[in-house]
């Protein structure tokens, strides 16, 4: 290991004074030390050759496959459209739950916090099949709907868009409401009060400090909700029907009815690079709202 | 106080209130919104019918012995078991000696163990998937159930460090280090002092790491081969053969969550409102 090596190789007249600090220095980096190698390993080495296959005979051919195909450029700023309004459906949806949970009785808060939890916890499949027998032609809204007479036939509202946006925002919602609902439960509520207590109306009070003392958490919550829905497979896999196309989707086509492992490379490494921007603009944006 | 205030503090309350109801019944809606799948699943997997019929004509527990029955599902019940126990396992293990390295630790090179270690989180499974195939068909794990297990091990692992990180960071490192002044080797004194205090997280971050491999599918899509896991049956019996023993599944696997909940609840920390 690298570390502990830079841990031994102190000068040795301070390694004598410091030797018991030295020693736990050494200790604690060797804990870590079989957690670093499994994943240097297994998570390290496969990203390093996903890239050196990406980059084939080291040339740029694969990405130029990509790029000129045209099906990657839609599908990529599908997938970008479609995670920017789940992320906005997310922080509506979210942030008035959040600071429910934040401020209501216990008794309230639990029950609340029950309702987010358990689908949280509850099988990815388990709730995209509900969607489907919730959503479906002969599914239970439609029948309802027909039923009392509010619309004539079934509204397509699976195997499309609508349909792959109600099940991410349902698996996304938790990780919104999480961050923000831990950044709410340390918000000082006197500083509100005094607002009030000035004659600050509700908004205002809201705007100028509540939604600002709480924009690290929706930061965090955004930022998390968007990168995940950047790598979405199983739910528009389901959901969509085969009509409505990410980028997971595609690399899975890539390598399974393809065999194209270069290109899917490549498109890993595009989805990767796209992560990685969208969280340093994140984080930008958070640091330079954060008051 | 003049009439003025106290009509300006009435109007105020009203404004309040109408807030109050709003916040309430958009809470309600979405509360509803996450809910509703749930208790979907409930009446379907419970229907006599051989299709998606609701509500269902009548009632009957054959599509549990259907699942009961079925080799394949029963079968690829156990091997999740068994590859989220084996996950639950050796992200614990490892994961907790990594929250203790990095919340205890200072050495060169931590914040960059940090952020390796916490990197799964943020990776796509389908990249994970594709990088790995390569290096596990070289070690002959594709097709294995040992294999999807290291995959899953490497993605529990920040949920781990995340669970015991946080624990280890609200107990007092000073009655570790009073053992250790009584004469206690560190290897004791984090045995008999602080494991003792961190054991709700221990069992928190072990059912977090279980039901995150239980529950994962791209990952034993690709490197699982033909044995499949269950939720890769699942996936498979929704995509072709959509019959009501998929909610008998779904229920059945509601009830382990809620069970692992109340176990949480009981024994580990992580799901109280207050903190």
């Amino acid at each position: 290991m690298q570390l502990t090596a830079a841990t031994a190789a102190r000068p040795a007249g301070r390694r004598v004074r410091l030797s018991r600090a030295g020693r736990y220095r050494l200790l604690y980096a060797a804990l870590a030390a079989p957690g670093v190698l499994l994943l240097a390993v297994v998570f390290v080495y496969p990203l390093l050759d996903l890239m050196r296959l990406s980059f084939e005979n080291g040339s740029l051919a694969h990405y130029e496959e990509v790029v000129s195909g045209g099906l990657f450029g839609t599908v990529f700023w599908n997938t970008v459209r479609i995670a920017l309004i789940v992320t906005i459906a997310c922080a509506v949806l979210g942030y008035p739950v959040a600071h429910f949970l934040a401020t209501a009785s216990r008794g309230w808060a639990l029950f609340g916090l029950l309702c987010v939890v358990l689908p949280f916890w509850t099988s990815l499949l388990v709730r995209t099949y509900a969607w489907m027998i919730l959503l479906g032609n002969n599914g239970i809204i439609n029948k309802l709907l027909v039923g009392a007479g509010l619309v004539e036939r079934p509204l397509p509202l699976l195997h499309n868009e609508f349909g792959v946006l109600v099940g991410m925002v349902h698996v996304l919602l938790p990780y919104f409401v999480f961050p923000v609902y831990a950044v709410m439960l340390r918000v000082d509520r006197t500083l509100m009060a005094a607002a009030e207590g000035l004659g600050a109306p509700l908004w205002q009070v809201l705007r100028r400090i509540y939604l600002p003392l709480t924009l690290p958490g929706i930061a965090a919550g955004g930022t998390l909700v968007f990168i995940l829905s950047l790598g979405f497979f199983i739910t528009p896999a389901l959901l969509g029907g085969g009509k409505v196309m990410m980028i997971a989707l595609l690399i899975e086509q890539q390598v399974g009815q393809m065999l194209n492992w270069g290109m899917a490379a490549a498109m890993c490494m595009t989805l990767v690079a796209a992560i990685l921007l969208a969280y340093a603009a994140f984080k930008r944006l958070g640091r330079r709202n954060a008051p | 106080m003049s009439a003025a205030t106290i009509r300006r503090r009435g109007s105020m309350g009203r404004g309040r209130r109408a807030a109050r109801i709003a916040l309430h019944a958009w809470c309600g809606l979405v509360f509803f919104f996450l809910v509703l799948p749930l208790v979907v699943v409930f009446p379907i997997s419970f229907s006599s019918s051989a299709y998606l019929q609701f509500p269902p004509p009548g009632y009957s527990l054959r599509w549990y012995r259907e699942f009961l029955a079925d080799p394949n599902w029963v079968d690829a019940a156990w091997r999740s078991v068994l590859i989220g126990s084996v996950t639950a396992v050796a992200a614990t293990i490892l994961g907790t000696l990594l929250a203790i390295s990095l919340v205890r630790g200072t050495y060169p090179g931590k914040g960059a163990v940090e952020q390796l270690v916490m990197a799964p989180i943020a990776l796509p499974s389908i990249v994970y998937s594709v990088a790995a195939y390569q290096l596990f068909s070289t070690l002959h794990l594709v097709g294995s159930w040992q294999g999807v297990a290291v995959a899953h091990t490497v993605h529990a692992l920040p949920l781990v460090v995340v669970v015991v990180g946080a624990s280890l960071r609200t107990i007092d490192v000073s009655t570790e280090m009073a053992a250790q002044g009584l004469g206690a080797s560190w290897f004791t004194a984090v045995r008999r002092i602080t494991l003792p205090q961190i054991r709700p997280a221990l069992v928190s971050a072990a059912f977090i790491a279980f039901i995150s491999s239980f529950d994962e599918l791209v990952i034993a899509m690709f490197l699982g081969g033909i044995n499949l896991t269950l939720p890769k049956k699942m996936f498979d019996s929704i995509l072709y053969e959509i019959d009501p023993t998929i909610a008998a599944v779904s229920v059945l696997q509601i009830a382990l969550v809620v069970l692992v909940l109340v176990v949480i609840g009981r024994f580990g920390s992580g799901v109280r409102p207050t903190s």
